[in-house]
C-alpha cells in the first residue's frame, strides 16, 4: 500500500513537472521541504488519487450511459425505481474510503499540532500591510516590507513590467532567517486586522489575530530562501505583504544573529529617543530597530 | 387532465372577478399573483446575475496579466466583495425563490402561495435591499470591501458604506425568511387531496428542507451583523479583544450561517435536477425515498461543519479534528445523490434537450466541484488550500456550473410552460455549449493557481501565475458574453414562438404542472386536483 502511494506520488510529480522551466504552468501543491510539508503533500496525493479513481468510476457509468442509452438508438426505458442493494452499497463504500482517508489525516493532524520541543521561537505580528519578526529569546526584531523597487512596479500604469523584476511581489527589505534543521516555533498575531501568515514550502498557514495568539512549527531540511504571501483579506494592500524566509545552516545563522545583536546594541547604546529615531544608514540597511517597539 | 384544464379556463366564471392581471404598472406592484411574483425574482435575479457577472470581468480584467493596469487595489476588493454579496444574495437565491413561486403551487396543486401578500412585500424588500447595497458604491470612502464574509476588525474600516451594508443585509435576509414561512405554509397547509409528502416532487421537497435552513440561520446572521454595527458605533467589544471579545467569535457564527447558506444555494438546484433527469431518461427517479433522506441528511449535517472554513484560525486540535470528520461525512449523502441520478439515467431513453444538457453538465462538474470539496476536508491539507484559488475554483463549480446550471436548467424546463411558447432550441444548444466550455476555462485553471500558491483576494501577483490567469479570463469573458445569449432567448420567447403543449415535451413529464395548459393560466388550481 505504501509501496503503491509512493510510486503513484513519484510518478505525478514526475508527470507534472515540478521543474523550475515549467514554473508558470505549474500544476500541483509543492512538496515543500519540511516534514511536515512532505506529509502533507501525500495526503493531498492520496485524497486526489482517491477522487481520480472515483471519477473515474462515476464519469465511466454517466458518459456510458449517455452513449448508450440514447431513445435515438432506440432504447427502451425500463421502469425500476429503486434498489435496495445498490443502495446499501454505494453508501458503505463511501464510509470505508472515508475511514481510510481519516486514519492518515487525523495522524497528521495531531503532529502539526505539537509545538513542543522547539529549539528557536519567532514571534510574527501582522500589520497593515507588513510584518514584525521578533526572535523572542534573543532581542531581535524588525520589521519585513515588500521590496521598494516591487513596490514602485506594482503602482497603477508604473511602466515597469512585472517581468523585469525578480520574484515580482515576492520579495522583502528584510527576510525572516532561520536556522536549517530546526525546530522553528512560530507565535503569530496581529496589530490591526486578521493576517495570515503562509509559506507553501513549509506546508503551514496560520491567521494572525490581533489580540490573540497562534502557533506553527516547521523544521527546514534545505538551505534556501523561501517566498509565500498574506493569504487573509487584510484591506487595500493585502496583496502586497509578501512573506520570504531565508533557510541558513546553523553557524551562518548564528553569525547573522550576532550581527543583529550587535546592531541592535549598537543602535541602543546611546540610549537616548533622538539616537533611536535617528538610526545611521547602516542601521536601516541590517536592521529596522527604530520601528521595533 | 381535463378536469383541472378546463377548471382553470372556468375560473373566470366564479365569485371573483379580480382574477385577471391588472394592467400597467400597478400590476406588478401590488400583485399578490405568485405568477407575477415568481417572474419578478427571476427578472431581478437575471439582472443581478449580469450586473455580479460585469464585476466579476472587472476582476478578471484586472487579473488578465501581471501587474496594475486598470484599478485601485481598494475598488478591485470592493468588485470582490460587492460581487459575491449580489451573486450570493441578488442571483442564486432569488432565482430559486422564483422557481419556487412559480413552481411549488402547481406542483402541490394549490391555487397560489398561502400567504400572498406577505410574498408580494419580500420581493420589494429585496429590491430595497439592492438599492441600498448598490447605492454604498458610491458613499465617501468607498464601497464595502472586507470580502463578503465581513470578517472585523477589517470590515470596521468600512466607510460610510458600511451601514449601508449592514442595513441591505438585514433586509435581504428579512426577505428571506418571508419568503421561506410562506413556502412551508405553503406546503404543508396546501397540498391537493392524496398528495401525501411522500408523493412531492422532489423540487418541492429541497425546497420545503431549504426554506428550514433558512428560518434557522438568517436569524443568526442578522445577529453577526447587529453586532458589528454595534461594534461600529456604540462602542461594544463583541469582536474585538482590547474589549474582552473576540474577532474569531464574529466566523463562528458568520460561518453557522455560511455552511447552510451554501446548502440554501444549492438544494434547489438538487431538486430541479432530479426534476429534469427523470424526464429526459423517460424512467422515474432513482432511490426517490433516499434521495428525500440524503437531502435531509445534508441539511442537517450543514449546521455541524462550519468551522471547516476557518481551520486556519487555530482551533484546538479535538475542534479540527471533530469539524474534519463531520465534514468528511458529507460526501456520504451526496455521493447517494450523485449515483441516484446516474442510476436514473442507467437503462433510460434518453434524449438531451437544452434542459437535460444543463442537468447533465450540472451532474458532471458539481461532482467535480464535490471532488475538491472532499480534499478541503481533510484539514491538514486544508492548511494549504485555504485562502487559495483552489478554494475560489472549488466553490465556483459548485455555484456556476453546479446551481447556476441547474436553475438554467429549470428555466429552460419551465419556461414553455410560463409563456406558453417554446424557445429556439438551436440558439439554447449554443448558449449551452458556449457557457459548459467556457466554465471549464476559466475555473478549472484556478485549481492549479491555487495548488501552485496563488492566495485568493489579490489584484496583482507574482508572474509564476501570469499563464493561467490569462487563460482563466479569457474564459471569464467568453462565459460572460454567453449569457447574453441566455438574456436574448428568454426575452424571445416571451414575446412568442411556436406554441407550446401543455405537456411541453416529447418525452411525457410526469407532475401536476403538466397537466395546466401553456401558458398557465393566471389563475390555476383554484379547484384542488385529486392526486392518486
Amino acid at each position: 500500500m505504501k509501496m503503491v502511494k509512493r510510486a503513484l506520488v513519484a510518478g505525478t510529480a514526475l508527470l507534472l513537472g515540478s521543474s523550475p522551466a515549467m514554473a508558470a504552468w505549474d500544476l500541483n501543491l509543492r512538496v515543500g521541504v519540511t516534514e511536515l510539508s512532505r506529509e502533507i503533500y501525500g495526503l493531498h496525493m492520496l485524497i486526489l488519487w482517491v477522487c481520480v479513481a472515483i471519477a473515474v468510476a462515476v464519469f465511466g457509468v454517466m458518459i456510458y450511459s449517455i452513449a448508450t442509452f440514447r431513445k435515438s438508438k432506440g432504447a427502451v426505458p425500463a421502469t425500476f425505481d429503486h434498489s435496495t442493494q445498490a443502495e446499501i452499497i454505494w453508501t458503505v463504500i463511501p464510509v470505508l474510503i472515508l475511514v481510510a482517508m481519516a486514519i492518515p489525516a487525523a495522524r497528521t493532524l495531531v503532529k502539526i499540532d505539537d509545538t513542543r520541543g522547539s529549539e528557536l521561537t519567532v514571534k510574527v505580528t501582522g500589520y497593515q500591510w507588513k510584518w514584525q519578526y521578533e526572535y523572542v529569546d534573543q532581542g531581535v526584531s524588525f520589521f519585513s516590507t515588500l521590496a521598494r523597487n516591487h513596490d514602485e512596479a506594482r503602482q497603477l500604469d508604473s511602466g515597469i513590467a512585472p517581468a523585469s523584476v525578480e520574484n515580482y511581489l515576492l520579495e522583502v527589505d528584510n527576510p525572516l532567517v532561520v536556522p536549517q534543521g530546526r525546530k522553528v516555533r512560530v507565535l503569530i498575531t496581529a496589530n490591526d486586522v486578521i493576517h495570515a501568515w503562509w509559506v507553501p514550502d513549509f506546508g503551514m498557514k496560520k491567521d494572525a489575530i490581533p489580540g490573540y495568539i497562534n502557533e506553527l512549527w516547521f523544521r527546514a531540511d534545505k538551505p534556501g530562501t523561501y517566498r509565500g504571501q498574506c493569504a487573509e483579506l487584510c484591506g487595500r494592500d493585502h496583496g502586497f505583504m509578501p512573506v520570504v524566509v531565508e533557510v541558513r545552516p546553523q553557524a551562518e545563522f548564528d553569525a547573522w544573529l550576532a550581527a543583529q545583536q550587535a546592531a541592535r546594541q549598537a543602535a541602543q547604546a546611546p540610549a537616548t529617543q533622538t539616537a533611536a529615531l535617528a538610526p545611521t544608514v547602516e542601521h536601516v540597511a541590517t536592521v529596522r530597530v527604530a520601528n521595533a517597539e | 387532465m381535463s378536469a383541472t384544464h378546463t377548471h382553470g379556463h372556468a375560473a373566470g366564471h366564479e365569485h371573483h372577478d379580480d382574477h385577471g392581471p391588472a394592467s400597467g404598472i400597478g400590476r406588478w406592484l401590488t400583485t399578490t399573483n405568485h405568477k407575477d411574483i415568481g417572474t419578478m425574482y427571476l427578472v431581478f435575479s437575471l439582472v443581478m446575475f449580469l450586473l455580479g457577472g460585469s464585476m466579476a470581468l472587472v476582476i478578471r480584467a484586472e487579473l488578465f496579466m501581471p501587474g496594475m493596469q486598470l484599478i485601485d487595489p481598494g475598488f478591485f476588493n470592493t468588485m470582490t466583495t460587492v460581487h459575491a454579496l449580489v451573486m450570493v444574495f441578488g442571483a442564486v437565491m432569488p432565482a430559486t425563490v422564483g422557481l419556487a413561486n412559480w413552481m411549488i403551487p402547481m406542483q402541490i396543486g394549490a391555487p397560489d402561495m398561502a400567504l400572498p401578500r406577505m410574498n408580494n412585500f419580500s420581493f420589494w424588500l429585496l429590491v430595497a435591499a439592492f438599492s441600498l447595497l448598490i447605492l454604498s458604491l458610491f458613499m465617501p470612502g468607498g464601497g464595502p470591501a472586507a470580502g463578503w464574509t465581513l470578517y472585523p476588525p477589517l470590515v470596521l474600516q468600512t466607510g460610510d458604506a458600511f451601514p449601508l451594508a449592514i442595513f441591505a443585509i438585514h433586509l435581504a435576509g428579512a426577505s428571506s425568511i418571508m419568503g421561506s414561512i410562506n413556502i412551508i405554509v405553503t406546503i404543508m397547509n396546501l397540498r391537493a387531496p392524496g398528495m401525501t409528502l411522500l408523493k412531492m416532487p422532489l423540487f418541492v421537497w429541497t425546497w420545503l428542507i431549504t426554506a428550514y435552513l433558512l428560518i434557522a440561520v438568517m436569524p443568526v446572521f442578522a445577529g453577526a451583523v447587529t453586532m458589528l454595527l454595534t461594534d461600529h458605533f456604540f462602542h461594544t467589544t463583541f469582536f474585538s479583544a482590547s474589549g474582552g471579545g473576540d474577532p474569531v467569535l464574529y466566523q463562528h457564527i458568520f460561518w453557522f450561517f455560511g455552511h447552510p447558506e451554501v446548502y440554501i444555494m444549492i438544494l434547489p438546484a438538487f431538486g430541479i435536477v432530479s426534476e429534469i433527469i427523470p424526464t429526459f431518461s423517460r424512467k422515474p427517479l432513482f432511490g426517490y425515498e433516499s434521495m428525500v433522506f440524503a437531502t435531509a441528511s445534508i441539511a442537517f449535517l450543514s449546521f455541524i461543519v462550519w468551522a471547516h472554513h476557518m481551520f486556519t484560525v487555530g482551533m484546538p486540535l479535538a475542534g479540527e479534528m471533530f469539524f474534519m470528520l463531520s465534514t468528511m461525512l458529507i460526501a456520504v449523502p451526496t455521493g447517494v445523490k450523485v449515483f441516484n441520478w446516474t442510476a436514473t439515467m442507467w437503462k433510460g431513453s434518453l434524449t438531451f434537450e437544452p434542459p437535460m444538457l444543463f442537468a447533465l453538465a450540472f451532474l458532471f462538474l458539481f461532482t467535480i466541484g464535490g471532488f475538491s470539496g472532499l480534499m478541503m476536508a481533510i484539514a491538514p491539507v486544508d492548511f494549504q488550500y485555504h485562502d487559495t484559488y483552489f478554494i475560489v475554483a472549488h466553490f465556483h463549480y459548485v455555484l456556476v456550473p453546479g446551481a447556476v446550471f441547474a436553475i438554467m436548467a429549470g428555466v429552460y424546463y419551465w419556461l414553455p410552460k410560463w409563456t406558453g411558447h417554446m424557445y429556439d432550441m438551436k440558439l439554447a444548444n449554443w448558449h449551452f455549449w458556449l457557457s459548459a466550455i467556457f466554465v471549464n476555462v476559466l475555473f478549472f485553471p484556478q485549481h492549479f493557481l491555487g495548488l501552485a500558491g496563488m492566495p485568493r483576494r489579490i489584484p496583482d501577483y507574482s508572474t509564476q501565475f501570469a499563464d493561467w490567469n490569462m487563460i482563466s479570463s479569457i474564459g471569464g469573458f467568453g462565459f460572460g458574453l454567453s449569457q447574453l445569449l441566455f438574456v436574448y432567448l428568454v426575452w424571445q420567447c416571451a414575446r412568442g414562438g411556436a406554441k407550446a403543449t401543455s405537456e411541453v415535451w416529447d418525452a411525457h413529464p410526469k407532475g401536476l404542472e403538466w397537466t395546466l395548459p401553456s401558458p398557465a393560466p393566471y389563475h390555476t388550481f383554484d379547484e384542488a386536483p385529486v392526486v392518486k
